[in-house]
Parts: structure tokens; C-alpha cells; sequence
């Protein structure tokens, strides 16, 4: 009897420490088990030539220097780098739209819901729609510039406008979500400062510029955050869309990553892990840049 | 508000503004409005090469009806809500748990752990590919749902918990001191008083993880490979090679495989919204 009391007194002089183990436990194990040590096993299985059955041989950094005279590599990098850079553009094509649409006409919060609507379509539909869009027969961009005395183009079929025909479609759903969050954070401007804007006789761009989009920094800094991954997550646009091709001139780094290790190209487990950690250590700077800019948050909101 | 509410501005500006909306919609939807009007089209159609002008006849019915019938579409499809309830169910119910841990205890490592949550779910998850699988095929799991659910689970539990533990910072922490000096168990705080405050967050997250979860292809290429376990994404591509070049099936397929989270946003569209902007944006 005296021993299950102090059981749980015990229990109860550390609930406070216990409650938020157990209940983060289920959780935490998970994620662990799942996405970090993976990671980490990544670190690992790039260090060995692995066919993903048999036996793994240690070869140190070869995959890596095999990486740096790989001409596809190469390919796919500067490709990651121009998917970043272009859908960045994403950021101010939704901030035009959700100007545009913050009115209060009839009807216009379905006009808003239909323009989000290529968000909530998967990306293999997205993919599949606009290969057919670029069709060079069948395919209504091509039928548009035909009328205009244009094209015909291939777009999908010419190496040096591909990855651009690709990165257009994901710029369609990724500037549909930069919308949204534009409109809802223009939805919490303060309408006293934009009044005291006017009076000190500011409108058009420079009241967009020093009184609206100072406020608009919180949507802004998401619109970045989910643009940065979104660009280098891209992957089913390029395995609907060219499946790599033509030439191997849409890859993008998780793109080979996959078929170096997945494909018929061959199983090279090591290899692919390889590229996953470059592709990984890009995306660390930005992970950096993001905790550290949400720790501040933290700081500030604790005092 | 800004822009200048259209209401103060000229009539001739309103009536342009008016007809410019829906021209713009139009344009920003083409694409899509192409494959719906290809996906009630016959056959005869695109042999005689009449892509844009009227259709020769109505054929709705019946190519939506082949989706349906005779191919595997309707397997996908019962896949992908088999993949997608549970994982969602999974997945919130965990992230309600952790989100509570670190929403309301102070801890040393509180903020490490969250952190961790954070960063593993901003990681272009392809890299996670080869050791997943790896994990997945030792485990017996390889072209199971089961496999693919309880990655998913994993994987999403890093979102929610950003997301929950964003929520209950918000709430109204003297409820919470008011219970424990009451005496109330801490379990009985997260069942009783937490919880039920969270209904708005769980429905945000419910429905965005359903969408992302739905939309999913890579894992459901990297982890199966068969009608048996395979979700809509995945399956779409063997529909379009059975179906190679018959671009009114292909379409009515791939409108029917991106249907449920269409459906699912019109209805709950502003737990959606709620869901997308973090929570971060009010």
C-alpha cells in the first residue's frame, strides 16, 4: 500500500514533466524514425556503392567526386537554380491578383475561389493538363497562336524551352497560393493608417510601397517560405510532363536523384543519396534562414 | 481597404472592372477549361482533328461512364480515400498531442524539439526516398497502403505541429492555470478544456492534409507499384497508357482523379484557407 502511494506521489510531484514526455512521444518517435535519421542515414548510404539488395562497399567521397564530373549533375543543379529564381516570380504575380480581386463586388468571393482553384488540382493533373495545352497539334496554346499569325511550337519537345514550359505550369497553382495569403493579409490592413496614407497625399504605388506591404510581411515571408520548397520539391510536373527529357534537359536534382536510384537507369542507392545530400545542404541555407527568423518571433513574443 | 473600393470610383470604371473579372477567370482557367470541354468530346472528333470547334456530338456519359467501368480507375480511387482518411486521422491526432506538450509546457528542449518539427518538414522529402524505402521494404510494407499511410502520418506530423502548437499558444492560458488549481489531472485538461477549443484547428488541418495527401505522387511511386495498393496520382499514368492518345478519356480521367479535393475545398473552404495561411496570417 505504502509503495503504490508513493507511486503516485511520485507521479504526481513530476507531472509536469511527465505529461508533455508521454504526450510528445508517439509523435517525436515517429518523426524520428521516419524523416531524421533518415536524413542522417542519407549522410551514410552516400559514402557506400549500394545496388539496394546486396552487400554495401565503403568508397568514401567517390560518389562526390563522381558528381563533380557528372554532366547531368550539372544539368539538374543549374535547372534547381532556375526553377528558385523563376517561381519566385510567383510572389508578385499573386500579390497583382490579390489586388485585383480585393473588391467587394457580387460574386466575388467565388471569383476568388475559382481563381485559388489550381491549387487544390494535384500536380500530376496540373502536369497532364498542361501537356496537353502545349500540344503541337492538338494542344490550345498553339491553336491561340495560330490566330495571332504564330507557332506552331513544341514546347515540351525543344531542350532550350522545356524546364521554362515546366516551370510555367507550377507557377500556376504556386501563384494561386501566393494569392490567397495575400488576400487574407490584405484583409487585416489597418484602414486607419491607409487613411492617414492618404491624407499625407499618398496613393497608387507609393502608398502599395511604404503602407501596405510593410503590413503585408507576415503573408510575404509564407509566400517565400512555401515558393523556396515548393521549387526545390518539384518533381511530378517533370515525371508528367518530359519525364526528364528531352535530352535529360528538364532534370531537376531530386528528379536524377530518383532515377540514379529508382529507374532503369540502374539502382545506385549511394549514388542517389549523394545527390539528395546536395540537394539537402541547399536547402539547409534556407531552413537556417527560416528558424532563425521564426526564433526571433519566438523571442519577441516572449516578452 | 486597398485598392480603392471600386464603389468610389467612376461608373464606367465599375462596369469595366465587372467585365474584367470574369474575362480574367476565364484566361487563368483555360487551360483547365480545355481538358473539360476534351473530356465531352467523342473519339470521331480528334481523328477528324475538329479540337476547338463544336463537338460533333455530347458524349459525356459515356466517357465518363468508361472511366468508371472499364478501366481500374474506381480501385485507384477507393486506394487513394484508404490511404488519405487514415493518414489524416493519424496525423492529427498525433500533432493534437504534441502540439499540446509544447503549446503549454515549459521544458528545457521545448523549443529544440519544435524546432526539429520544423525543419524536418521543410526538407524536400525526396531526399528522405532511399532510406524510406529501405525502411518500408525490410519492414514487409513495400506496395501496402499501410506503408504508405504510416509514412505519410510521420512526414505530416511535422506540419500539424507547427500548426497546433501556433493554436494553442493562442489560446487563453489562464484557462488552463484556473484547471490546475482546481486540481485537475493533466490529462483531463487536454481531454476537457483543450481539445474541444482546437475544433476549428483540427477541421483546418483535416481538410489541408486530406488535399496534400490525395495529391501525393511521388510516394505513391516510390513506395508501391500495383493497382492493389496504388492511389489515383500514381494510377493515372497506367489509365492514360491504356487509354494512349484517346484524349477525351484521358481528360474524364484525370477530372475525376482531381474531384475529391476539389470537392473538398468548396466545401470547407474557409477551414481551408484558415489551414494555408498557418494559422500566422488572421
Amino acid at each position: 500500500m505504502a509503495t503504490a502511494h508513493d507511486d503516485m506521489s511520485w507521479i504526481r510531484r513530476n507531472r509536469m514533466t511527465l505529461t508533455p514526455l508521454l504526450f510528445l512521444a508517439p509523435g517525436v518517435l515517429f518523426f524520428l524514425a521516419y524523416v531524421i535519421i533518415p536524413i542522417l542515414q542519407s549522410f551514410n548510404i552516400s559514402l557506400y556503392d549500394w545496388d539496394g539488395l546486396g552487400q554495401a562497399t565503403y568508397i568514401g567521397l567517390d560518389n562526390y567526386r563522381e558528381l563533380a564530373t557528372d554532366r547531368a549533375f550539372e544539368i539538374s543543379l543549374w535547372n534547381n537554380v532556375k526553377w528558385l529564381v523563376l517561381y519566385l516570380l510567383a510572389i508578385p504575380a499573386g500579390l497583382f491578383i490579390a489586388l485585383f480581386l480585393n473588391q467587394t463586388i457580387v460574386g466575388i468571393r467565388l471569383y476568388k475561389s475559382l481563381f485559388f482553384f489550381p491549387f487544390v488540382i494535384s500536380q500530376v493533373v496540373v502536369g497532364l493538363v498542361f501537356s496537353w495545352f502545349y500540344l503541337p497539334r492538338e494542344g490550345l496554346l498553339n491553336a491561340v497562336l495560330g490566330v495571332v499569325g504564330l507557332g506552331p511550337i513544341n514546347v515540351l519537345g525543344d531542350p532550350t524551352l522545356a524546364t521554362y514550359g515546366i516551370i510555367a505550369a507550377g507557377l500556376w497553382p504556386q501563384t494561386a497560393y501566393c494569392m490567397i495569403l495575400y488576400l487574407t493579409g490584405l484583409n487585416a490592413v489597418d484602414p486607419e493608417q491607409i487613411e492617414a496614407g492618404r491624407l499625407d497625399g499618398a496613393k497608387g504605388w507609393r502608398m502599395l510601397w511604404h503602407v501596405i506591404l510593410p503590413q503585408l510581411k507576415p503573408a510575404t515571408f509564407i509566400a517565400f517560405v512555401v515558393t523556396i520548397i515548393g521549387a526545390l520539391r518539384s518533381f511530378d510536373l517533370i515525371s508528367i510532363m518530359t519525364n526528364g527529357g528531352p535530352f535529360g534537359s528538364t532534370r531537376v536534382l531530386s528528379f536524377y536523384m530518383f532515377e540514379k536510384a529508382l529507374s532503369e537507369y540502374g539502382f545506385r542507392m549511394g549514388y542517389g543519396s549523394a545527390i539528395a545530400v546536395v540537394l539537402f545542404l541547399i536547402m539547409l541555407v534556407f531552413i537556417g534562414y527560416f528558424l532563425w527568423s521564426m526564433y526571433q518571433d519566438e523571442k519577441a513574443a516572449r516578452h | 481597404m486597398f485598392p480603392t473600393p471600386i464603389e468610389k470610383r467612376s461608373r464606367g470604371a465599375q462596369i469595366t472592372y465587372q467585365a474584367l473579372v470574369p474575362l480574367a477567370l476565364i484566361m487563368w482557367l483555360l487551360p483547365l477549361i480545355a481538358v473539360a470541354l476534351f473530356s465531352i468530346r467523342p473519339l470521331a472528333d480528334f481523328t477528324n482533328g475538329n479540337y476547338w470547334g463544336l463537338p460533333s456530338s455530347f458524349e459525356f456519359f459515356s466517357n465518363y461512364g468508361k472511366v468508371f467501368l472499364e478501366s481500374d480507375m474506381p480501385r485507384y480511387m477507393l486506394n487513394s480515400v484508404l490511404i488519405t482518411v487514415p493518414t489524416v486521422i493519424g496525423a492529427v491526432a498525433l500533432s493534437c498531442m504534441t502540439g499540446f506538450a509544447l503549446g503549454i509546457y515549459r521544458f528545457r528542449g521545448n523549443l529544440l524539439i519544435f524546432f526539429m518539427f520544423i525543419a524536418g518538414n521543410f526538407v524536400p522529402f525526396q531526399i528522405l526516398m532511399v532510406p524510406v524505402r529501405d525502411l518500408t521494404v525490410s519492414a514487409g510494407l513495400y506496395d501496402t497502403k499501410l506503408g504508405l499511410v504510416l509514412f505519410h502520418i510521420a512526414f505530416q506530423t511535422g506540419f500539424c505541429t507547427l500548426f497546433m502548437r501556433n493554436f494553442i499558444r493562442a489560446l487563453p492560458f489562464e484557462l488552463i492555470e484556473a484547471a490546475r488549481v482546481e486540481g485537475i489531472a493533466e490529462w483531463r485538461i487536454f481531454w476537457y478544456i483543450v481539445l474541444p477549443l482546437m475544433k476549428p484547428a483540427i477541421a483546418a488541418l483535416s481538410v489541408l492534409i486530406f488535399t496534400f495527401i490525395w495529391n501525393d505522387y511521388f510516394w505513391a511511386i516510390v513506395l508501391t507499384q500495383g493497382p492493389d495498393a496504388q492511389p489515383v496520382t500514381a494510377g493515372i499514368t497506367s489509365f492514360n497508357s491504356q487509354f494512349v492518345a484517346q484524349y477525351h478519356l484521358m481528360s474524364a480521367g484525370s477530372i475525376v482523379a482531381a474531384l475529391p479535393p476539389v470537392a473538398m475545398f468548396f466545401m470547407m473552404q474557409r477551414h481551408f484557407i484558415a489551414g494555408l495561411t498557418l494559422g500566422a496570417v488572421k
